[in-house]
């Protein structure tokens, strides 16, 4: 669109007058463009870049976002300018029944663009791979033997998922479940994630976090959450019925606040976790039906236990 | 000379066989689409009786109420009945009984008028016009379905669906357009034209492409027939164990992704042999047109990808019927091993829906810009690049599944590579513009759009490759957004750009200009409006298949919805133009409309049955534009004893 507008009208030169520098025309359109949109992109939508700074996962996506978004804006502005440029000023004319000039190609040419292609490309893995181990697997679900870790011991969070419903244990206090997730501000979380019976994929959107809950699989994921408030918990990865409705909210709090509010429920919920399985990383198909029975004795509407027991999926 | 008499005769039908000919029977004996339908109710029955016989004893049979077994069982017979209803078998059966094959006289009476179209028909354009209407009316479908699914999200809370139809229809509109769209160029345009542009006069195995088509109306109807079952919960991935836990539509997704696996690896065989087999003399490598190279390229990857994907459905069936256990993890199988099975075929899946769309764009770009294809080369390396890489980067779509973590930094490379071999498409177009005189026709405007829609896809697709951002990314509706633009806006788009550069050819008549301008303006503009808010829509937070969403994305929604119904109204205006023109006007089409160099526009429109009177000598490559005294594509009609020079030397212009 850039080019169309400020190539104006070069019509076919008069004769005498030389060919137009088309080249340095869309190179200086090109970096006028580029050295517009980029500062744009990282001064003004970059603090706003999904998914925020909630937490240290967060924080790296957001950046990690807004460098391959300069980095491919001008990519893709090269590609729009020279093709808009061409559009324009090669078109056809009225009259002429001519062919182009018998042009087959330029070693050069390939040669430049397929090294800077090469070199952009290895650029964003070198990067890519570095925001992936810096912030101890930037949030992603890493499987039961993680092998990028955060320092220090992490508060353990435990995450069940069932159709269609997420519970958390805390296996540090008591391994009390409940259907509230709380976590303190500025500790390192590991979250343990994992399933009664499908796949369910955890997301906690403003936390930067994503694991697959496999049935029988532990899947870690680390972040350290660095702002109060609250963030969204949704199923990202379809697990049947009500898929949709499978969401919930959940807290950064202080860690004096999370002192207190973890003790008083590991205290309030003594009876039902009595009767909870031990807990462990994963679960077998035996334990599923105390398990689910949970977030129906917690008062939960909806989902758990009722739905889904020991006899689906069949067991030979 | 002796070489020629032997070409010659390689390219007549094998087979043809001593022994009179026996008298035609009247139509309704002769095996059609009506036998066909005939044979698939009985073998469904069949199938039914036996799966409820050696199955009904099962206890979770008996306490569900359903028997996977008797509905398995039942597709595959009904699918072995409308084949052999189509007379698929006839001559493997008359084979064996040593009796006389189909003669080419039988043929000929079978290839004349409409009729054809409804039979097993040998001849490979009847073949690719059967796909094209076909792919055209499943591709409707799998679009009505995607208009349900932008109805129900029209509001964050109020259902026009209920939450089962909704997973039905999101399952039915997504594998409908991934499984039955593997085949919307390769089937029409590369069984049609690969032929005709390397101056064959018949594909290597005609039974067997036609038997690929074949196939696809048995999957795309049983496909459908999940939603008499109330349809499958899984979307397209089908996701063990959510599609062991599943009820009985799952079956037909099941079935039906197999037998289009199936069609798949049988189409890519056929055009792999023709393109090494079946090139004229002259028709060397260097130059050979770049859209027979994509579907090269394509073909490689349907034969070497879609077996995984058919035993990965083979698998499933058996958990579901005979109870194994491939995928139940504490019976010693593993749900990855369906997500590896499944993403090493649908990795490759993906190109073979994109390639397609290389090869068409690049093959016009020579033809409106008037100009040669910068870099042949490169762009032939290009689709190789992409071939050879796609095999390497299948868990890219398992970054949080919690596989393999050490692997990741390693398929982060091999998916950002992929960009590498993808931008000489990109680096080819451009040169190709550099000093062209660019015009404007219908089938160039859709091969420019491809090449804006699939600059976003691409870049996209960096982002998802891309662990920490991924993180964000994956499962949301910024994933959709990115392969709706690499399949629908590219290529579909590059359908369409094939269908108005070659439709002429294929029909003989000419498509209306101003309704086709219409159509990609609206489709276009719809399509972007659609699709570019969904990358912002995924960002913010919503993930997909999802019924029920924020509501401060309600607008953002709603927006897309609506552009989705315009892009519909967009698609309509496609077929009008298409049974307007080709239906109800049919104004003729003489000659060469866009003075293309290509060989198949060397020959008569629609082309004669054998395509070529005598093989023809490939004098020079087809992007000859504007060069200088450069000799015709071909000579054809070559004078005896030139194949034979021909195949001696080397040098362009050998015949005098």
């Amino acid at each position: 669109m850039t080019a169309a507008s400020e190539a104006g009208q070069p019509a076919v030169p008069a004769p005498g007058r030389p060919e137009p520098r088309h080249g340095l025309r869309i190179f200086l359109i090109w970096l006028v463009a580029s050295a517009i949109a980029d500062p744009l992109i990282w001064f003004l939508l970059g603090p706003h870049m999904p998914p925020g700074a909630m937490s240290s996962s967060a924080a790296h996506q957001q950046t990690t976002i807004n460098v391959m978004a300069v980095m491919s804006v001008p990519v893709m502005l090269f590609v729009l300018v020279y093709s808009g440029y061409a559009l324009v000023v090669w078109r056809h004319r009225e009259g002429d029944e001519e062919d182009g000039p018998p042009i087959h190609g330029n070693a050069r040419i390939s040669a430049t663009w397929i090294v800077a292609t090469a070199v952009i490309v290895l650029g964003l893995f070198v990067y890519g791979t570095v925001e992936l181990i810096a912030p101890a697997g930037a949030g992603a679900g890493e499987g039961p033997t993680p092998i990028w870790k955060p320092g220090g011991t992490p508060l353990q969070v435990q995450v069940i998922a069932q159709q269609w419903v997420f519970t958390y244990r805390y296996p540090q206090f008591g391994g009390v479940e409940t259907p509230q997730l709380v976590l303190p501000e500025g500790q390192f979380v590991q979250f343990n994630v994992t399933s009664l019976d499908v796949i369910h994929s955890w997301w906690a959107y403003q936390l930067g976090v994503k694991a697959d809950a496999n049935p029988d699989v532990n899947n870690v994921a680390y972040t350290k959450p660095g702002q109060l408030g609250t963030f969204r918990v949704r199923c990202a990865e379809l697990c049947g019925l009500w898929h949709g409705a499978m969401t919930n909210v959940g807290y950064v709090v202080t860690a004096a606040q999370f002192q207190s509010w973890a003790t008083a429920t590991e205290t309030r919920l003594a009876a039902v976790t009595k009767n909870l399985p031990p807990y462990s990383t994963t679960y077998d198909a035996n334990a599923i039906s105390t398990l689910g029975k949970v977030p129906t004795e917690l008062g939960m509407n909806g989902a758990g236990g009722g739905f889904y027991g020991p006899q689906v999926p069949v067991q030979p | 000379m002796a070489i020629e008499i032997q070409r010659e005769k390689a390219q007549e039908p094998v087979g043809r066989g001593p022994g009179a000919p026996r008298p035609a029977r009247p139509w309704w004996m002769r095996p059609a689409i009506h036998t066909g339908l005939i044979g698939a109710v009985l073998g469904y029955l069949l199938g039914h009786w036996l799966g409820n016989f050696l199955a009904s004893g099962y206890q979770q049979i008996s306490t569900a109420d359903e028997n996977d077994m008797a509905i398995v069982l039942g597709y595959a017979l009904a699918t072995v009945g409308w084949l052999a209803g189509m007379g698929v078998f006839n001559d493997l059966i008359r084979q064996m009984l040593g009796r006389p094959l189909r003669t080419g006289e039988e043929e000929a009476e079978a290839a004349s008028g409409l009729a054809r179209y409804f039979r097993f028909s040998l001849d490979h354009k009847v073949v690719g016009m059967q796909y094209l209407v076909g792919m055209i009316i499943y591709f409707l479908v799998g679009g009505l379905f995607a208009m349900a699914i932008r109805t129900e999200l029209l509001s964050p809370t109020y259902h026009v669906l209920s939450s089962s139809a909704y997973l039905m229809v999101v399952g039915e509109h997504g594998t409908m357009m991934i499984m039955m769209m593997s085949s919307i160029i390769l089937g029409p345009f590369g069984n049609y034209f690969v032929p005709l542009m390397i101056g064959a006069k018949r594909v290597a195995f005609p039974r067997i492409e036609a038997l690929s088509f074949w196939l696809t109306p048995a999957a795309f109807l049983i496909l459908l027939s999940g939603v008499l079952f109330g349809g499958f919960p899984t979307g397209w991935t089908g996701y063990a164990p959510l599609s062991i836990q599943a009820t009985q539509g799952m079956d037909a997704y099941a079935v039906a992704f197999g037998l289009m696996g199936c069609s798949l690896i049988l189409a890519g065989f056929n055009i792999i042999v023709t393109v090494i087999n079946y090139r004229a003399p002259g028709m060397r490598w260097s130059r050979l047109p770049i859209f027979v190279w994509s579907m090269a390229a394509t073909s490689f990857l349907m034969v070497l990808a879609a077996p995984v994907l058919v035993g990965g459905m083979y698998m499933m069936l058996t958990d579901r019927t005979a109870q194994t256990a491939f995928f139940t993890h504490d019976l010693g199988g593993s749900t990855y091993l369906y997500q590896n099975l499944f993403w090493f075929f649908g990795h490759p899946e993906v190109y073979i829906l994109a390639l397609p769309g290389f090869g068409i764009v690049l093959e016009l770009l020579p033809v409106f810009c008037r100009k040669p294809l910068f870099g042949y080369r490169v762009a032939a390396a290009g689709m190789i690049g992409v071939t050879l890489l796609s095999f390497f980067v299948w868990q890219h779509h398992l970054f949080v599944s919690g596989i393999n973590p050490a692997m990741r930094p390693l398929f982060m490379l091999t998916t950002e590579l992929i960009s590498i071999p993808t931008g000489f498409i990109f680096l080819v177009a451009m040169g190709t513009f550099w000093k062209a005189k660019i015009r404007f026709t219908v089938p160039m405007l859709f091969a420019l759009g491809m090449l804006f829609n699939f600059l976003i896809g691409g870049v996209t697709g960096v982002f998802l490759s891309d662990v920490p951002a991924d993180t964000t990314e994956h499962g949301s509706f910024f994933s959709m957004a990115h392969f709706h633009y690499t399949i629908m806006g590219a290529l579909i788009f590059a359908f369409m750009a094939g269908i108005y550069y070659w439709l002429p050819k294929m029909m003989g008549i000419k498509l209306n200009q101003t309704l086709g301008k219409i159509h990609f303006w609206t489709m276009f503009l719809f399509f972007n409006s659609t699709f570019l808010p969904l990358f912002a829509v995924g960002l913010l937070g919503q993930p997909r298949r999802v019924f029920e969403y924020a509501r401060q994305l309600q607008t953002l929604n709603d927006w897309v919805s609506i552009s989705a119904f315009l892009l519909g109204g967009s698609i309509l205006i496609f077929v009008i133009n298409f049974v307007w023109s080709a239906v109800i006007v049919r104004e003729r089409e003489e000659g060469n409309p866009w003075r293309s160099r290509g060989l198949e526009w060397q020959v008569a429109s629609p082309p004669p049955p054998e395509n070529f009177a005598r093989i023809p000598v490939v004098l020079s490559a087809p992007y000859e534009y504007g060069v200088p005294d450069a000799p015709p594509v071909a000579d054809l009609n070559p004078p005896v004893g030139v194949v034979a020079s021909a195949l001696n030397h080397v040098t362009a212009g050998a015949p005098s």
